[in-house]
């Protein structure tokens, strides 16, 4: 186990190193730079102000010294926003994306799966076709949709939540929540009413209801571990989905996360905030990648983790 | 010999898109304390919807029991509630599966597996439970049974998933032990051992066993009587030794003619010919009538009543009506009732009967 999360760990650098050199690239082959919009200022300051922040050199040498600070956990700079340094505008902003964003999981998920549930101990009756209907509505139409939807009917006409913005605490956090919840609340719901219905039918659960088990006991102390792994495998990519998400789920609730911040980043050519941003986004993916291979291991012990021996 | 088990008349169907299937069609047995009945027939013939009719594991919403009861300690299992049959399952009867392979849950450590029942029915504490499923295990042959108990099924042989599934089974000393092919899909010599297990604890517990199989070789290594199903109905019952040495209706000759033997020099192994019966619409006489090479014009038309042969032994066959002509069974059946001192065949000395 250990061997093969120093193994797991050592491939998430070289993943990381990839995808860094790859985003660093791509940026500079854009058109434009963070000063091109100051573009009005006579050349001679414009010299001064690309030789202040390194922009003249050639972009391997660029490219060197950006890595260079990297390794040192160094992001450097953002160009637009007063010099701050990028980690500390990554960290300001994330506690609200983080928020939203695992509230939005948390309730997706668990409600997914108990709509699946429901829907798969009561096939092909109301409730069945109910909890379909509630995942064909989750998946076909988009969060953005949903959260303007939202934003009308429960904070225009009722006035229970916030429209927007962050200044109500807990409470402007709720509708983007539920926003952004709908789309892992659909996968979840399929995934775990088709899994439930295979399992429901497999032997061993014929043998649990020989030993005299009850019908909640065969659903949830037999069926439903072995019907979540599916849907385990279908977290990773849920959780991303979160991030890309949140995108435009903050910007439309006006909320100062991450998302909103990586947007006017792009908007602007701030080559340090979008190589920050994307860097940690990408961490954060390959972290639940890595949770989702242990989780694997916990549910089911006949997937074992294990280090070399190959 | 105490009865322990009555079922009368048992009628079941399966609702189907295609139409209702008639799978069980007026099976009569009783099932004696101790003793141990085997329940032969093809693939189809209604043997494991049978036995599963008397635990209730069918699908409710698509079978139907349409006549008939189940008697089981003075209650008719098929009407009684899900609540009550929760507390019979696993305590007053229990199943073994066919397949050990997938018959555990596989997220489940065994021990918790085999604890479970004994938790459900008997108001003990977990340390008192953890105690009986390792004896339990030990009572199996399972070698080391404490460090075993955490263990998860893939870790497990087929035979030894077989051990732990008798093990459940026996947790709550059944009255009545189901066990539903239970060597079918262990090789030879595992299925030796289970049997031997299974006669072994048959003994020690006292219960009595209905053993589905289609194998006739261990139904002769286990069983004391023997009922042949064919096309959802009992067409011949009897002690093992009246089924294998006097058979009387044709498909139990055909069965047994099919049963390979180092006794006969013939090269080619008999098989029945034709398929078995379409239980969407029965036949209306003898379901085997038309693959019978003995068939007579009233098998055709009606569905033969048991006959009595001996006061333990009954067979559906119109051949044993005092009209009937006499028919010889196929040689190699006549060779076994040869053998037999209750058979019109007999050459002994001891003075058969006919």
């Amino acid at each position: 186990m250990t061997k093969y999360i120093i193994r797991r760990i050592v491939y998430m650098f070289i993943t990381l190193f990839l995808i860094a050199t790859a985003t660093f690239f791509l940026m500079k082959a854009l058109p434009g730079s963070p000063i091109s919009s100051a573009s009005k200022l006579p050349p001679s300051q414009l010299a001064v102000v690309e030789a202040k922040y390194g922009l003249d050199q050639p972009i391997p040498v660029q490219y060197a010294k950006y890595m260079l600070n990297l390794a040192k956990g160094d992001l450097g700079n953002s160009f637009q926003f007063k010099n701050a340094s990028v980690t500390e505008l990554i960290m300001n902003r994330l506690g609200v994306s983080v928020l939203i964003g695992s509230q939005g999981l948390i309730l997706g998920v668990a409600l997914g799966i108990l709509l699946g549930m429901i829907a798969a101990l009561r096939q092909n009756t109301i409730w069945d076709y109910g909890s379909t209907l509630i995942a064909i509505i989750g998946i076909s139409i988009p969060s953005f949709v949903f959260a303007t939807l939202l934003q009308y009917w429960l904070a225009v006409e009722w006035s229970i939540f916030p429209v927007g913005l962050w200044k109500d605490g807990w409470m402007s956090s709720i509708l983007p929540s539920i926003a952004l919840a709908m789309g892992p609340l659909a996968t979840a719901s399929r995934f775990i009413r088709t899994e439930m219905i295979e399992v429901l039918s497999s032997d061993y659960i014929t043998l649990a209801k020989s030993k005299g088990a009850n019908g909640f006991e065969i659903a949830f102390k037999h069926a439903f571990r072995n019907a979540l792994i599916p849907l385990i495998t279908v977290l990773g990519p849920l959780a991303a989905g979160l991030l890309t998400g949140s995108l435009v789920i903050e910007q439309i609730f006006a909320i100062p996360g991450i998302g909103e911040q990586f947007v006017k980043a792009i908007m602007s050519n701030d080559f340090s905030i979008i190589m920050g941003t994307t860097l940690f986004f990408s961490v954060f993916l390959i972290v639940i990648i890595f949770v989702v291979d242990v989780l694997y291991g916990i549910i089911d012990p006949r997937i074992r983790l294990s280090g070399g021996s190959k | 010999m105490e009865k322990i088990l009555e079922v009368k008349d048992l009628e079941l169907s399966f609702h189907t898109f295609a139409g209702e299937v008639k799978a069980i069609r007026g099976v009569n047995f009783d099932l004696f304390k101790g003793e141990t009945l085997a329940i032969v027939g093809e693939s189809g013939s209604g043997k494991s919807v049978t036995t599963k009719s008397i635990m209730r594991l069918l699908p409710e919403h698509s079978s139907e029991f349409k006549n008939g009861h189940i008697l089981f300690n003075g209650k008719d299992l098929t009407k009684l509630t899900d609540k009550e049959m929760q507390k019979i399952r696993g305590k007053d009867i229990s199943m073994i599966f066919q397949d050990p392979m997938t018959s555990l849950n596989p997220t489940m450590p065994i021990g918790k597996q085999i604890m479970e029942p004994i938790l459900k029915h008997r108001n003990v504490s977990k340390s008192v439970a953890h105690k009986e499923a390792v004896d339990l295990l030990r009572l199996v042959g399972m070698p080391k049974p404490e460090a075993r108990m955490k263990q998860y099924p893939h870790q497990f042989s087929g035979g030894q998933r077989q051990r732990i599934v008798i093990a459940i089974a026996l947790a709550c000393n059944p009255q009545i032990l189901i066990a539903d092919e239970p060597t079918t899909a262990l090789d030879v010599t595992i299925q030796a051992q289970i049997l031997e297990l299974m006669k072994d604890l048959q003994k020690k517990i006292n219960t009595s066993i209905i053993f589905i199989t289609h194998d006739l070789g261990v139904v002769a290594n286990v069983a004391d009587r023997v009922a042949v199903m064919y096309g959802g109905k009992i067409v011949e019952i009897g002690t093992v030794d009246e089924i294998f040495y006097n058979p009387q209706h044709p498909y139990t000759w055909g069965l047994l003619s099919s049963m390979p033997s180092l006794d006969t020099a013939e090269e080619k192994l008999y098989a029945i010919p034709g398929t078995p019966p379409d239980l969407l619409s029965p036949p209306k006489g003898d379901a085997f009538a038309l693959r019978s090479d003995y068939a007579m014009k009233i098998d055709l038309e009606e569905i033969p009543p048991f006959f009595k042969v001996s006061d333990t032994h009954y067979a559906a066959t119109w051949l044993l009506h005092p009209d009937a002509p006499q028919v010889d069974p196929p040689a190699a059946i006549m060779e076994r009732m040869k053998k037999y001192p209750g058979s019109r065949y007999y050459d002994g000395t001891e003075g058969g009967t006919y």
